[in-house]
């Protein structure tokens, strides 16, 4: 599936904007970009798998915080950084 | 607030030998941590003249950013951002590239069904003994320690801390705590026993280790506190120092005013008292002389009323004792004379191993200021910079 990074989280990706993922929930999917980039999945998931405060995941165009959350190939990933800071 | 009697300041000697040794010389790098990134301040041999480094991770929130004294090339930064989560950096070769952590610190994932702890930051790193090369510890908010002995590449938790069945009862609830949540810091090893170690947290107070992190007490006593009834915990020190070549001296900046202790005895005394009543003793760091263990530096902060937190009248100085804190100079020549309304947080001032030694300190309001003189006279040689989180020395 395809994978759509803000820009926070670029660095990773060699600044890719979108890069490909695969697995069969969000989980799985967010491991597999961590195998590519490794380090991300921490960046954006902590410890206790909950999705980082200020970071917003959304399968296709619903908002979504629990990693177990289904996904399929054909679904698209939008990771962004959510309204924060000063 | 109850504010519990103190006693008397007594007035002590360094051990002579302890005043040994001459200091360094040649140039030096600063290397200023801040809320929007890092930067390198090298000078020229006399420490007259400084060149500014660009932005190192623009935008990072940079708590510390240490040097390891024992290759003196490896370089630790405690970061994170706005948005992700925490990490830890590591330069090999002092600072020109970065590198992050492959497993930054994180506590155990809980139990189906509990509620586990996520690191929010690094706040504190400290170089491990002389002894252990690679090995650094790492102290977090909400406070845990943790250990690295790969040169900061992968950590993992000190369970003697972390899982400790009084750790909750010492650290206390978010009322407790710092506004952005408890820290973990004044990580200290003893010289003489890398088995000894003392910690600082905000909320907690100081506690200590000699069996290497596997147990901890609480070395609060004589401090003031807060409530009405002051405990063996729930202590705010700010900043504690060891002296290096005095291991059994310790000095304390804390919430409630500054203190030293001299092992073996277990209290501490409030020697803030000899500060000038105006200006009081409560502030973030506290400097220590690298040879002379009756030497410190302050740098008092507003502690009246609601807390402004900003220099006293608006007119910061530092204050330095020459007699481990019996009596205390104002030391604010080149400083702004009014209208200054930043102060300087706990990891934000330092001192070079120089003879005179250097004073370096970075403020709230994005500039760092220097003294070739030991405090006497200080100059500015940073300006417009982001809130100053840390402020360290290099010999590079």
């Amino acid at each position: 599936m395809r994978v759509n990074l803000s820009s926070h989280f670029r660095s990773y990706t060699a600044g890719k904007p979108a890069v490909q993922a695969t697995g069969a929930t969000l989980d799985e999917a967010l491991r597999d970009l961590d195998r590519q980039f490794p380090g991300l999945r921490f960046r954006l998931v902590d410890e206790q798998d909950r999705v980082r405060r200020h970071v917003k995941v959304f399968v296709n165009a619903t908002p979504v915080e629990a990693l177990a959350t289904p996904v399929v190939a054909s679904d698209e990933l939008h990771i962004l950084g959510a309204l924060s800071g000063g | 607030m109850v504010r519990a009697t103190t006693k008397a300041v007594a007035k002590t000697k360094a051990a002579p030998a302890a005043k040994a040794g001459k200091g360094a010389k040649g140039p030096v790098t600063v290397i200023v941590g801040t809320r929007k990134g890092a930067f390198l301040l090298k000078s020229d041999a006399p420490r007259r003249t400084w060149t500014q480094s660009a932005p190192i991770l623009l935008g990072h929130v940079v708590y510390h950013v240490i040097l390891d004294p024992r290759d003196r090339k490896t370089l630790l930064m405690a970061s994170t951002t706005g948005h992700m989560g925490p990490t830890v950096y590591r330069s090999t070769d002092r600072g020109r590239t970065w590198k992050e952590a492959s497993k930054p610190p994180a506590f155990p994932k809980a139990p189906e069904g509990e509620t586990g702890r996520a690191v929010d930051h690094v706040f504190w790193l400290t170089p491990g003994h002389a002894s252990e090369p690679g090995v650094w510890f790492s102290g977090t908010s909400p406070q845990g320690l943790f250990r690295s002995a790969d040169g900061g590449d992968t950590w993992e938790g000190v369970a003697g801390f972390n899982a400790h069945p009084t750790k909750d009862t010492w650290t206390g609830g978010p009322k407790d705590m710092t506004p952005d949540g408890g820290k973990m810091h004044s990580i200290l090893i003893d010289p003489r026993d890398k088995r000894h170690m003392y910690i600082g947290m905000s909320g907690g107070g100081v506690f200590e280790s000699t069996d290497y992190g596997a147990d901890w007490k609480p070395l609060n006593k004589g401090c003031e506190g807060f409530g009405p009834e002051p405990k063996e915990y729930g202590h705010d020190p700010h900043d504690v120092k060891l002296h290096p070549l005095m291991p059994d001296r310790l000095y304390q900046q804390n919430h409630c005013g500054i203190y030293r202790m001299d092992r073996p005895t277990g209290e501490w005394v409030r020697v803030g008292r000899a500060m000038p009543k105006k200006v009081g003793d409560i502030g973030f760091p506290i400097v220590v002389h690298p040879r002379d263990p009756d030497v410190a530096w302050v740098f008092p902060m507003d502690g009246g009323s609601v807390w402004p937190r900003t220099s006293p009248d608006a007119k910061p100085a530092s204050y330095g004792t020459r007699d481990a804190g019996a009596s205390w100079a104002r030391l604010d020549g080149g400083l702004p004379a009014k209208h200054a309304y930043w102060t300087v947080k706990r990891q934000a001032m330092c001192c070079d191993a120089h003879d005179p030694v250097g004073l370096y300190l970075g403020t709230t309001s994005g500039q760092v200021w220097a003294s070739r003189n030991e405090g006497a006279k200080w100059t500015c040689i940073a300006n417009h910079l982001p809130h100053v989180y840390s402020v360290t020395v290099a010999g590079f």
